[in-house]
């Protein structure tokens, strides 16, 4: 039936025209799971018997009732608990484990009518920048299977791209919702920290964290975040900011917009590619009428080893609750001091561990004050670059990620080279702003990503320029391989 | 410095709640000197009188109604429990006789 090729409008429009009813849609996320998902090892958990039931109840909900996401099938990142359904971060030690409530999202998407198809692969703990680092399977890139889809949501991005599902969830800690997008061609939103509830996420770093939408193209990507946006009483750090209609503000207009590019996010290690579709990107943002200015966010440079230290600094504090005790893996042992490190020794892969120990070794005596409160200073330099550039600019651009998708297995070796492609997304993250992911271009028939930056609580301005891009561009329009199947 | 010591590995390990092989005290070794040879660069910044960041946010007491509402049942979130007996987490001896 290719209902996998249309937008949310499209669908709805079939949907109140009785073509096809919701049913149908989700019968046909889990016909491409079923034919496509073995090779691209999106999935992990699905909820194949509920959500066909549900669906079946829902086409009986009357179309007045019914908002613009209203039976839109969705796939949920597995760090994102789901009452009865099994969340396991793609990790050993969480085996089995069948949370007892839904995070504040899954909530929120129900009430927006959408079905959740199932949970998605992910980066063990979400930590990881490829996708290679899931202890069940690797995901593999829609686009070319020999390539990563990114990380951590790669499976999320993979998912959208393949034409599973039209709707995921992903999070982002240090780009993990943006790289993966730009890998895979698709659209992926990091909220500003605060914008959407952290309850219910399985916390990685606490004060990075952010869960956001991935789709096919920016209205759906809006549309998604108005349905997850809001303050949340479980988490005390989400924001009690007006959550606005995003979509009224993607009017294509963008003349007299001031946009800001950093030389540093042009600057060494950035590809050919990456920089020649970026510098076009910005030709066609002034065609578009906005004025262009190159400025400096000169504490760049540290971002990625601030990055490391804080997000490890909290990772090892946050994964102390895996312990064997309460759920999930529980090694043998005859003592209590050898069940919680056999447990962590035998459940946590090995990236998870060497976080969890450089960041443990940063918070130690001895060193907290040069490593971790020394990072956390960075960090205020870090934000300040940006609350400067803010006074005067609307929105920051640059390239999402400096190449395209890498081959599986070519950087795993060496953390610090898979380290070093995160150096364009972890800013955005340390200083708490909003930034969206969208296709601007190709190397070698793999995507490239325009990312674009705002201010606080200013999603609706960087939507506004993405959908403006996506409209004067036709990079969105072209589609993977796996589009062809079936 | 490039590595840290097998020793410094080990007494992280143990902070951590960790087991590891010697190998492993070995890879972590070289992989954990690696990365905080890398975080050296940040002392090229004069961090002087800057405040640290510990939420992008400006956040000061977060309140909300005092209304009560229904925990979680205790069934329910013994749910995930391996061993347990009497409604009770069961774990191994903590002291020995």
């Amino acid at each position: 039936m290719s209902l996998f090729k249309k937008s949310a409008k499209e669908l709805q429009e079939l949907l109140h025209s009785k073509e096809i009813t919701i049913a149908d849609l989700t019968k046909e996320a889990y016909d491409r799971i079923d034919a496509l998902d073995g090779e691209v090892g999106a999935f992990l958990a699905l909820n194949k018997e509920q959500a066909l039931k549900e669906a079946e109840e829902m086409d009986k909900v009357p179309f007045e009732e019914r908002g613009p996401l209203f039976g839109m099938p969705i796939g949920v990142k597995d760090n994102i608990v789901t009452e009865g359904l099994e969340t396991t971060c793609a990790s050993k030690i969480l085996e089995g484990f069948n949370p007892i409530y839904n995070a504040t999202v899954v909530n929120k998407l129900k009430e927006a009518g959408m079905v959740n198809v199932g949970k998605i692969n992910m980066d063990e703990f979400a930590m990881g920048s490829a996708n290679e680092n899931s202890s069940i399977k690797p995901v593999h890139n829609p686009w070319n299977f020999e390539h990563v889809p990114g990380g951590s949501s790669g499976g999320s991005a993979a998912a959208v791209a393949a034409g599973e599902v039209p709707f995921s969830l992903g999070s982002d800690t240090g780009g993990s919702i943006r790289q993966p997008a730009a890998y895979c061609g698709v659209v992926g939103m990091k909220p500003t920290y605060g914008r959407v509830s952290r309850f219910g996420l399985v916390a990685f770093a606490s004060s990075l964290d952010q869960i956001g939408p991935i789709t096919r193209n920016v209205r759906d990507n809006a549309l998604l975040l108005e349905a997850i946006a809001g303050v949340d009483a479980h988490d005390s750090t989400s924001a009690n900011v007006e959550v606005p209609h995003y979509v009224d503000q993607l009017t294509g207009d963008i003349k007299g917009l001031k946009i800001a590019v950093p030389k540093e996010y042009l600057g060494e290690g950035v590809g050919e590619a990456a920089r020649k579709s970026v510098l076009e990107a910005i030709e066609k943002l002034k065609e578009l009428g906005a004025t262009v200015d190159e400025v400096s966010l000169p504490h760049s440079k540290y971002a990625l080893a601030a990055y490391y230290i804080l997000s490890s600094s909290e990772a090892s504090s946050n994964l102390s609750r895996f312990d064997g005790i309460r759920y999930g893996f529980r090694a043998e042992a005859d003592n209590l001091d050898d069940l919680y490190t056999k447990t962590r020794a035998e459940g946590f892969g090995d990236e998870v561990k060497r976080r969890i120990m450089l960041g443990t070794y940063s918070l130690s005596a001895g060193t907290y004050d040069a490593y971790y409160k020394k990072a956390q200073q960075v960090r205020t330099l870090i934000k300040q670059d940006f609350d400067k550039v803010f006074e005067e600019y609307d929105v920051i651009v640059g390239p999402t990620s400096p190449t395209a998708a890498f081959k599986l297995g070519e950087n795993l070796d060496d953390p610090m080279t898979v380290y070093a492609n995160d150096i364009l997304t972890v800013p955005i993250n340390l200083a708490g702003v909003p930034a969206i992911s969208i296709p601007c271009g190709f190397d070698n028939g793999l995507p490239l990503g325009l990312q674009i930056i705002g201010k606080y609580f200013e999603e609706g301005t960087v939507y506004r320029v993405a959908d403006a891009f996506e409209k004067a561009t036709d990079y969105h329009e072209k589609t993977p391989q796996t589009w062809e199947v079936k | 410095m490039a590595k840290l010591s097998k020793e410094e590995v080990k007494h992280v390990a143990k902070l951590a709640r960790l087991a590891i092989t010697e190998e492993e005290a070995e890879k972590f070794a070289e992989q954990l000197g690696a990365i905080t040879d890398f975080a050296v660069q940040l002392n090229e910044l004069d961090t002087t009188n800057v405040q640290p960041t510990t939420h992008v946010l400006p956040l000061v007491n977060v309140f909300r109604e005092d209304v009560a509402v229904k925990g979680l049942d205790r069934d329910v979130m013994m749910k995930n429990v391996k061993e347990q007996q009497d409604g009770l987490v069961k774990v191994p001896p903590i002291i020995k006789d």
